[in-house]
């Protein structure tokens, strides 16, 4: 198979390979709510750029960047925009759904600053190197290392003080 | 598994879930990613960013591939020949941007199982052969226009692309044909009506001239003219 060896896979490939990765990310740093329109636009965002990549190394890495991205945008609009009680998206009721563990660690993170909280999954739910998640993040392996730092330091007062 | 996905059950078990909570959270992930790359390939589609798209189709000779473009059907490929193969090939010589799409490939197969029902006499689905060049391009255009029920000639279809004496050729260029059965090369025979040759295997282009009506149906069948 040297023949298309480095070549680019045809997108589909891509996001067989990628989207549990992807999905997995997205739930625990965007919450259930916004994971899916996340994963939509992260997937629509590397479809656009598809055609221009040079070469296949890394396409996980490259992929996660843009769901990195996306993420941390809905967790800004989201601390943005007030939510009207009548509009409240209908909650999952703990405990009952497995991918929305009752737990309030996961409360917790998901109130953390955009930064922090994709570094902790970065770190936590993907086992990613402190590199691959500045690569990811953009920025330094110091910076990333700081937000994972922070993120800890304020979940375990968090949750300490319940 | 990948070792990260390894380490990441690990690293769940350490979190507090026991092996069962995590396999549950594995397979829900797995049908909430399977289920929101399916809506994905249609809605890449609808917004215009799928250069190829291509669905499995169902036939009387097991499932075919076939991949569209915007100006039409580029591809259909056998059962024989490997999916995964055809889509690398797509992607090398159209675009990487293939993506499954049975909303974009819904007009084809329609088609296809009229066709195989014996209902269907013209395929008004368009034809891009952009992957081919040519004189191969101008047989298979010359091919596209025998009539369904009715045979030629590889000769015939020489002449019509302007090379009469181009009898080998043009029966490389219809066995190099991306779109077999749309672009009916099954309907090209020898001088003298042997059958020839045929990619999908001489037993298909027995059996869609049978459909056609242009060989006697299966068990009439005293001599099969393959001289």
């Amino acid at each position: 198979m040297s023949r298309t060896e480095g070549r680019i896979p045809p997108f589909q490939t891509f996001l067989e390979e990628h989207r549990a990765v992807v999905y997995r990310f997205l739930l625990a740093s965007a919450g259930p709510q916004d994971a899916d329109d996340c994963f939509q636009e992260t997937f629509l965002s590397a479809l656009k750029a598809y055609p221009r990549l040079r070469h296949s190394d890394n396409l996980r890495g490259w992929v996660l960047a843009i769901a990195t991205r996306k993420a941390i945008d809905a967790g800004r609009a989201r601390s943005r925009r007030p939510v009207p009680v009548e509009e409240l998206p209908e909650v999952v009721r703990a405990g009952e759904d497995p991918l929305v563990p009752f737990d309030p660690l996961w409360d917790a993170v998901r109130t953390l600053p955009p930064r922090q909280r994709v570094a902790l999954v970065h770190r936590v739910v993907l086992d990613q190197t402190y590199a691959e998640m500045a690569a990811a993040i953009g920025g330094s392996v110091e910076a990333a290392r700081a937000n994972v730092y922070q993120a800890l330091k304020k979940l375990r007062t968090e949750v300490t003080e319940r | 598994m990948s070792s990260k996905d390894k380490m990441s059950e690990q690293a769940a078990t350490e979190a507090g879930f026991d092996g069962q909570e995590w396999r549950a959270v594995e397979i829900g992930l797995e049908g909430l990613s399977r289920a929101a790359a399916r809506r994905f390939g249609e809605a890449a589609w609808d917004a215009g960013e799928v250069d190829v798209a291509y669905a499995s189709v169902e036939s009387p000779f097991g499932p075919l591939i076939v991949a569209v473009t915007a100006r039409g059907l580029a591809r259909l490929a056998y059962p024989n020949e490997e999916a995964d193969r055809v889509l690398a090939d797509l992607a090398a010589r159209v675009s990487p941007r293939v993506l499954e799409s049975s909303r974009a490939t819904d007009p084809v197969r329609r088609e296809l199982d009229r066709y195989f029902e014996g209902r269907l006499r013209r395929f008004e689905t368009k034809v891009d052969l952009s992957l081919v060049r040519g004189f191969t391009r101008d047989v298979l255009r010359a091919t596209a226009r025998i009539p369904f029920g009715r045979v030629s000639t590889y000769r015939e279809v020489a002449t019509r692309a302007g090379n009469p004496a181009a009898v080998r050729a043009a029966g490389n260029a219809l066995g190099s044909n991306p779109v077999p059965i749309v672009v009916p090369c099954h309907r090209v025979l020898r001088t003298g009506g042997g059958l020839g040759g045929y990619t999908g295997g001489l037993d298909r282009k027995e059996a869609l001239l049978r459909l056609e009506g242009v060989l006697e149906p299966e068990g009439a069948k005293e001599q099969k003219g393959r001289s």
